[in-house]
């Protein structure tokens, strides 16, 4: 249960990085956090006690595996944060070049 | 962007042939052991961005566009597409059925159609993963004025 | 078990606060990769090797674009100053957390404890896969027979984001 909770707080340290920082590159760093406490949420739900990687193994007895389908689901939503990142930096480095600042009030009170 | 010392351009010669040798293993044996086609595809990008960070972009010929890892990464998303319709004509006709004899379990020649579709997924991740590098650092020196 | 991934899971809290608090761009983009890489060796503790292989090597790569991004335009951090504005974001975000607080104890109690997993919808993706698909590695099978949908899926978002990349960041013409 403890480990849950810790996530949980995970999650909410990337929040409050989102909602109270004007800098662009710590939003896109508290944007990471939170995916990152989410992973570790959904892997952490499939484990079994003394259970092994899920590589079958013909020869052995019968043994229990961890459970597979979240680690599938988790591996295509790591390659997906890595191509919301990807967006993210080109477009911070369009607004860098035009109005030479990361200011996300000020990007907002200018008009281009 | 200037390269690295000559110490580091040595090191990295002789090491860069082993990681993409390593990636491939991993693609090739992804229904066997852990890895699979995401796993050796981003390792196959690793070995490209090493040798591209140690060189610097000033001894490459880069042209403007992209055109090299743009091409492969189209061809090897169309080759997945062709292959999840080809899966109509066989066996059950269904979209995306495993349609080819499945082996021993265990061998490298098993599983259908499973070993196909690692490779493909491993040549797009590569591709798409190089081109994003390269357009965000190597490109970006130039500016629209 | 519970413990060790108890205290990793603290040394990555710590570093999450440290890096949006930091003052210089580049440490905060350094304490990321704390909590990138402490992810990799939880996802070992929990028997899980094929997302600990495409986790460290996507977080080396994320850590090179955004320290060579940083690096590129300026690396210091905005003064904070508090005015009425930042008061009222702390306030509304104090909100947030004691509604999210509330709905997350709810939802804990439907949980079983850290390793006592029920299989109820991978029954049967574990007990005949070997038969139906014919590979031994159970997460290629759930990911590439079972799930395929999900993957073609990935592979557009993927194609997709190296377009985008590209669209934005081209040469406009001259003009003459």
């Amino acid at each position: 249960m403890i480990v849950y909770i810790l996530c949980f707080v995970l999650f909410l340290v990337g929040l409050y990085g989102i909602i109270t920082r004007r800098n662009l590159i710590k939003i896109a760093i508290s944007l990471s956090i939170m995916e990152f406490s989410i992973f570790m949420i959904l892997v952490s739900i499939g484990y079994i006690d003394n259970g092994v990687a899920p590589i079958v193994n013909p020869e052995a007895a019968e043994q229990v595996y961890v459970d597979p389908l979240p680690q599938a689901m988790v591996l295509t939503a790591i390659v997906i944060g890595l191509a919301t990142k990807a967006m993210l930096m080109a477009i911070a480095i369009r607004l860098y070049r035009k109005y030479n600042t990361f200011d996300i009030r000020e990007i907002k009170n200018l008009r281009g | 962007m200037e390269g690295m010392s000559t110490i580091v351009k040595k090191v990295t010669q002789l090491l860069a042939g082993i990681i993409f040798i390593y990636g491939i293993y991993i693609v090739l044996h992804g229904h066997i052991t852990p890895g699979g086609g995401f796993a050796g595809g981003v390792i196959i990008a690793g070995a490209f961005i090493l040798l591209i960070l140690a060189f610097g972009s000033s001894a490459l010929n880069l042209k403007k566009e992209v055109a090299g890892t743009s091409n492969t990464e189209s061809v090897a998303i169309l080759m997945v597409v062709i292959l999840a319709l080809m899966a109509l004509l066989f066996g059950a006709k269904v979209f995306f059925s495993n349609f080819l004899a499945k082996g021993e379990p265990g061998e490298l020649l098993s599983a259908g159609v499973i070993p196909l579709y690692n490779i493909f997924i491993g040549i797009e991740v590569a591709g798409a993963i190089l081109t994003i590098f390269l357009a965000l650092v190597i490109f970006k020196e130039e500016d629209s004025k | 078990m519970e413990l060790s991934i108890s205290i990793i899971l603290g040394f990555m809290i710590i570093g999450a606060i440290y890096a949006i608090h930091a003052r210089d761009l580049l440490s905060a983009v350094i304490a990321m990769g704390i909590v990138g890489f402490g992810l990799v060796i939880c996802f070992l503790l929990l028997k899980a090797p094929d997302l600990a292989i495409v986790q460290i090597v996507v977080e080396t790569i994320t850590l090179v674009i955004m320290v060579a991004v940083v690096l590129d335009s300026t690396r210091k951090e905005i003064e904070v100053k508090t005015d009425m504005r930042s008061i009222l974001q702390q306030v509304i975000t104090f909100i947030f957390f004691a509604g999210l607080v509330y709905f997350f104890l709810g939802a804990i109690d439907n949980l079983d404890p850290l390793g006592a997993h029920t299989l109820r919808m991978s029954e049967s993706y574990v007990t005949g896969a070997v038969e139906k698909t014919g590979s031994v590695n159970l997460v290629t099978g759930v990911l590439f027979d079972f799930r395929a949908y999900d993957t073609l899926g990935e592979a557009v978002i993927l194609y997709t984001a190296a377009l985008g990349v590209l669209t934005l960041l081209r040469i406009k013409g001259k003009k003459t």
